[in-house]
């Protein structure tokens, strides 16, 4: 069998790639060529598909079969991929917006069938690509080009709203926990079934600027401190848990994912009839 | 290009956007920044080939490689 190193993942005529200084997005990329090297995959077996964002970029870049879709439907298109020919290993990229934003109601239901698909959800907490503006993840009273001020609605949690769904594998990290990132990349493209990743991504362009600091290496040490596992974030008070967001897998388990469901519910109503007759 | 016993660490010009967290999350400080904002390998002897200054860099602009 051919190994392949992450490079062969890397599509890397179209680099230098569009996305600003310090942002996130490459460093979450090179994970996911990483985690799919090091999974022994070929090119040839993975598709990715993204939507439309900053991170839906990301499929110029990769060297995998690629579906670049319209906004927000990542996971509709990736849903058809996956079973006109269950064998592939279907991964979405999506942002906050395409995920859980336009996309939200694919989001749930791709979580609530169990498909056997990856999510890996880049969460920069706004619209990086049209200028900034707020997303449904964009926390209270923070700043954004459209919430001058401090936005006025909570934002989703992305994980919980995996979990509650149904999602077999749910895990946040972040792209300054790299080796950690690639490590729950690999448990979440291994899963049978609906598996998510959030990433939370720096944007020192927008986000980071109004309510950070716009320096790249200020955001890397934001995550740094904001992000703690679960035996830490567990013993913080109240007042500490809001400052801070939790980062390791959530949920692991096996329920049957909607194509293993799918052939058994069909082959049980052929003998039925057959039964029947 | 630098080379430190089996290590060798490229920074491809080309790519990189002069964010600085290779140099800054160095944890063996082995970059400094020149005035231009491109980082240099200045300490190449304290390397210990952790990989964190590649596996981080958002514009693929670092190969580090540990020759055998």
């Amino acid at each position: 069998m051919t190994t392949h190193t992450h490079k062969d993942f890397l599509d890397q005529r179209h680099l230098p790639h569009i996305w600003c200084p310090g942002c996130g997005d490459g460093i979450v990329l090179r994970a996911y060529t990483m985690a799919l090297a090091e999974l022994g995959l070929a090119p040839k077996d993975v598709v990715t598909v993204t939507g439309i964002g900053c991170w839906g970029k990301s499929d110029d870049y990769v060297a995998t079969h690629a579906l670049h879709g319209t906004h927000g439907r990542a996971l509709a298109y990736a849903t058809g991929v996956k079973l006109g020919n269950p064998d592939l290993t279907v991964v979405t990229l999506m942002g906050d917006g395409d995920a859980v934003t336009i996309g939200g109601n694919h989001f749930i239901h791709a979580a609530r069938r169990n498909i056997d698909l990856t999510a890996i959800v880049v969460n920069n907490y706004n619209y990086g690509m049209t200028g900034g503006q707020y997303s449904a993840t964009t926390p209270l009273n923070s700043k954004t080009t459209t919430s001058p001020l401090g936005n006025a609605e909570p934002g989703f949690d992305i994980c919980s709203l995996a979990e509650t769904a149904g999602a077999n594998f749910v895990a946040r990290t972040t792209p300054y926990h790299i080796v950690s990132l690639k490590n729950l990349l690999k448990q979440a493209i291994t899963k049978k079934g609906f598996s998510v990743v959030e990433v939370i991504t720096p944007c020192p362009t927008y986000f980071g600027r109004y309510n950070i600091n716009p320096s790249p290496v200020a955001n890397m040490h934001w995550l740094k401190e904001k992000g703690v596992p679960v035996a830490k974030y567990q013993q913080m008070t109240e007042e500490e848990q809001a400052q801070h967001f939790v980062i390791g897998a959530f949920v692991n388990k096996d329920r049957p994912d909607f194509y293993t469901m799918y052939q058994q519910i069909n082959s049980r109503n052929g003998t039925e009839r057959e039964g029947e007759r | 290009m630098i080379i430190k016993e089996n290590v060798q660490i490229k920074i491809d010009e080309r790519l990189c956007k002069r964010c600085g967290i290779c140099s800054e999350f160095c944890p063996q400080n082995v970059f400094s920044v020149r005035n231009d904002g491109i980082p240099q390998v200045t300490a190449p002897e304290n390397c210990t080939s952790c990989h964190l200054c590649d596996w981080r860099c958002p514009d693929f602009a670092i190969t580090l490689e540990v020759i055998s």
